[in-house]
């Protein structure tokens, strides 16, 4: 029997960048200025790369025969173990920058963690993936800043972003069986510890941004153990299509 | 099949003899990509290697030259590794590689100053101004931080109104 909890938590791990990869990579060719276009495929790029090492790590895990390929390509959408902030629409650009924003910090302060992982594995990818991540979140608080403290339409929107998606963030913090045992045996990292500084940093940002922090409330949830939005399915519907309809296609 | 194993020092030079290619004025080895050398007590020759950024879609191209390379010398028995720890600086190039950069019009290693005070630069990091590879002129801005690659930010030279690549500091 291989560890599951291991192979499930590197699962998350895997697909929330495998999703918002996916996500960044619609907007290949639709930037609103090409700096923007090319900055996004970037990030896009990075992501995909922490999730090809993640799922190369799941599958080690599971012994089961499967590849990063076949973990990305043949699950279906109650095996996929992303949060659910990073399977919403794309939207306007406010919408993408605020979702970015929102899990880079996150990202950030829990790959700083995971670099302290008695797994190995688990250290060196975030060893690696940290270096990135500092420059996505980077990038993300300065366009929040930038489209908040911009006009009053830019304003707005990045307000209504901000706002929306802010009942996606709750999941993020809270740890479930899995979370709690990889805490316990030092693979993985305490997700309570990380609210107070993504807070910090969230609304530090926002003021800057002359934006208004949300409040806090009832919080969506379902990600982790596979209970996802309707948005999923259309993702995967893209992202998935060749290697259903032509099993084992290469290029 | 080859009667005398090559030496760890000529496998190096066969090595530096691979272009980036995304950057074929530097070397594999140049860019700090290949990490280790090393025959086995079975005769086996592990490579290993290390990407740039995680995503770096070269990496595909860069095993692929590798293995030609090593079987062009005649090696059959090797494999290749990927190290991703220590993560890959680009303080692990060489002056002259980075000489060798800025005459192929990409100004070499500039640290980007931080935004949001989440990574400030370390007090032995100064700021540093970019200069840019055509005329030399330190009057530059960036323009994105994210260039035609991950490793690579785009700025714009204010005297000779060039707008030219950076690798990005790492
Ligand atoms: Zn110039």
């Amino acid at each position: 029997m291989h560890d599951q909890a291991r192979f499930e938590y590197l699962l998350r791990l895997g697909d929330n960048c495998l999703i918002l990869s996916q996500r960044l990579s619609e907007w290949c060719g639709h930037g609103p200025v090409l700096e923007e276009d090319i900055a996004l495929t970037n990030v896009a790029l990075d992501l995909l790369g922490h999730a090809r090492f993640w799922l190369t790590c799941a599958a080690e895990v599971e012994n089961a025969g499967r590849d990063e390929d076949q973990l990305a390509y043949l699950r279906d959408a109650g095996e996929f173990r992303n949060v659910l902030l990073v399977e919403q629409p794309n939207g306007d650009y406010a919408q993408t920058t605020a979702r970015q924003f929102y899990f880079d910090t996150w990202h950030y302060f829990l790959l700083r963690e995971l670099k302290n992982s008695s797994d190995s594995r688990v250290a060196e990818i975030a060893e690696k993936a940290v270096k990135e991540v500092t420059y996505h979140l980077e990038r993300s608080s300065a366009w929040v800043i930038r489209l908040g403290d911009g006009t009053e339409e830019s304003h707005g929107r990045m307000q209504r972003s901000i706002d929306d998606l802010w009942v996606y963030t709750g999941e993020l913090f809270e740890p479930d069986a899995i979370d709690v045992e990889m805490r316990e045996r030092d693979i993985g990292a305490d997700l309570e510890s990380l609210r107070a500084p993504w807070l910090e940093h969230v609304q530090k940002t926002l003021s800057e941004a002359t934006l208004d922090a949300p409040s806090a409330g009832w919080m969506q949830r379902g990600g982790k153990r596979g209970v996802h939005t309707e948005n999923l399915g259309y993702i995967l519907a893209e992202m998935q299509f060749l290697q259903r309809a032509y099993p084992g296609a290469q290029w | 099949m080859v009667a005398v194993q090559p030496s760890i020092a000529e496998i190096w030079s066969w090595m530096s003899e691979i272009p980036d290619p995304e950057i074929p004025v530097l070397s594999i080895v140049d860019l700090g990509i290949v990490r280790d050398v090393r025959w086995t007590e079975e005769n086996e020759l592990i490579v290993a290697i290390t990407p740039t950024y995680s995503g770096c879609p070269a990496m595909d191209v860069i095993a692929s030259d590798i293995r030609s390379s090593l079987k062009n010398h005649g090696i059959s028995a090797f494999r290749l590794e990927t190290k991703l720890s220590p993560a890959w600086t680009t303080d692990w190039m060489s002056d002259n590689a980075k000489e060798r950069l800025r005459e192929y019009g990409i100004a070499p290693a500039a640290r980007l100053i931080p935004i949001t005070g989440i990574a400030p630069l370390k007090s032995s990091e100064k700021e540093q101004r970019v200069q840019c590879p055509r005329c030399g002129s330190e009057a530059t801005t960036v323009i994105s931080r994210y260039g035609s690659t991950p490793c690579k930010a785009l700025y714009r030279c204010s005297a000779c109104l060039e707008p030219f690549d950076v690798f990005k500091q790492h």
